[in-house]
């Protein structure tokens, strides 16, 4: 076995590799041996650091500091669409469809748990369109956001990375089916919303307006729309064009 | 019976904001430890903790229960941390270099009487550590105070940061080697 590197050791020293082979390897190399107590001599050391701990009624205090703050959450008008129930079906759905898309390649002409290829392709038109429309209504209010001097986009950001996962899935099952047009969207739309989850939360109004450029300049909210109106039409089964792609 | 942080949280969800306080209480003391290890600083880790909890409040209609409600306040609390370095660089010079510091420190140390040599270079040791963590990138400082201090495995670090095991796992790996580089000129002349 050739000797371990640098990452392989440190996974040894946290213990999230148990590999046999390596650690017989460990046993029997001395270089090996060395790089890790190397590496345990730093990371041992980094233990030195150790933060203070607060006293007992630390929680207490933090309570009584922040509880004049705390209101009933109001609803959201858009709360909705982020509710757990909605959120398991949609990944449920997603994941479903990933894989009757991934089976299908192997066998076209099999149905997939029952559903034949034009309905299985209904129920993600559907779904990638709820997608897109969720999308585009975090990224239009970025957009319309007027307001002046810092801006806190913590709400946005986290319906932003929801929406990153389901994304991915859904290009996947594009590229899968072969649907450029709506995996190149999909694939922008993940580099923007990817882009805004990783973001500060709160920004200045010169922060701000660089990410509103960016959504503007991608002309992604464009590119949503006409996408959203060609799946729509797509969805219609008196439209006949059910098989095609995606 | 202690109540369950699901239970809490639907409470507070279904408009209790009382309910809150179980959670706080509950989970205050690991919030300010990580937030201390992020910013490294006692009094931007007690704002980062309420801040912490507000926003967390803000956001709970969209906690979802498939990750932890402690691996989701991580989350926050990893975010905010971000933020506040992040401001914090913006408005900061560079730092100087802390290899030179090693380098001083190490031709520092007398041979002669290891006891008070060791003692000595605890001290200084530590002054190292918080530079040494300060020169990481926002997201390989959190992957690795969250597997290294918080114990948290390659996959729960991947759902803090919200990025797939493999980054996770690359920005432990970045920390490390820069950990390293920093660090290993003083130990080994300390060994020595």
């Amino acid at each position: 076995m050739k000797h371990l590197n640098q990452d392989e050791l440190v996974l040894h020293y946290y213990g999230e590799r148990q590999d046999p082979e390596a650690q017989r390897h460990l046993e029997a190399c001395e270089e090996c041996r060395a790089h890790l107590r190397s590496l345990t001599r730093v990371l041992d050391a980094m233990n030195a650091l150790q933060a203070p701990e607060p006293s007992e009624a630390y929680g207490s205090r933090v309570w009584q500091r922040i509880e004049g703050q705390l209101e009933p959450a109001p609803a959201r008008w858009w709360a909705g669409w982020f509710a757990p129930r909605r959120l398991v079906a949609a990944a449920a759905m997603a994941a479903l469809l990933v894989a009757a898309f991934l089976a299908g390649r192997v066998s076209q002409r099999r149905q997939i748990a029952g559903l034949s290829a034009p309905v299985r392709e209904r129920i993600l038109l559907v779904a990638v369109g709820d997608h897109l429309d969720r999308s585009q209504m975090v990224l239009a209010e970025l957009v319309n956001n007027e307001s002046k001097g810092s801006v806190d986009i913590s709400d946005e950001q986290q319906r932003a990375e929801d929406l990153v996962g389901e994304n991915r899935l859904y290009r996947q099952a594009a590229l899968k089916a072969g649907d450029r047009a709506v995996s190149s969207v999909l694939d922008e739309l993940e580099r923007v919303l990817l882009e805004i989850a990783h973001s500060p939360s709160k920004l200045d109004s010169a922060e701000f307006d660089e990410i509103r450029r960016r959504i503007e300049s991608e002309g992604i909210l464009f590119k949503i729309r006409v996408v959203s109106t060609n799946l729509r039409e797509r969805e219609m089964p008196q439209s006949g064009k059910a098989g095609r792609s995606l | 019976m202690e109540q369950s942080d699901a239970t809490a949280v639907a409470q507070v969800r279904a408009g209790n904001p009382d309910a809150y306080r179980v959670l706080v209480e509950r989970h205050s003391h690991s919030v300010f430890r990580l937030a201390f290890r992020m910013t490294g600083n006692q009094q931007d880790a007690e704002d980062l903790v309420q801040e912490t909890f507000l926003r967390a409040y803000r956001q709970i209609g969209r906690f979802d229960g498939r990750a932890s409600f402690s691996t989701w306040l991580y989350r926050i609390a990893a975010n905010c941390s971000l933020d506040l370095i992040r401001a914090r660089k913006r408005r900061q010079e560079q730092q100087t270099p802390v290899n030179e510091e090693g380098e001083e420190l190490g031709a520092a140390l007398p041979a002669a009487d290891p006891a008070p040599d060791r003692l000595a270079f605890s001290g200084e040791l530590k002054q190292l550590l918080a530079p040494a963590i300060e020169s990481l990138s926002p997201m390989e400082r959190t992957a690795f105070v969250l597997r290294h201090y918080e114990g948290m495995c390659i996959e729960e670090i991947g759902k803090v940061l919200g990025v797939n095991a493999g980054a996770a796992k690359h920005s432990v790996f970045r920390a490390v080697q820069k950990l390293r580089r920093t660090l290993e000129p003083a130990l080994s002349s300390a060994k020595s």
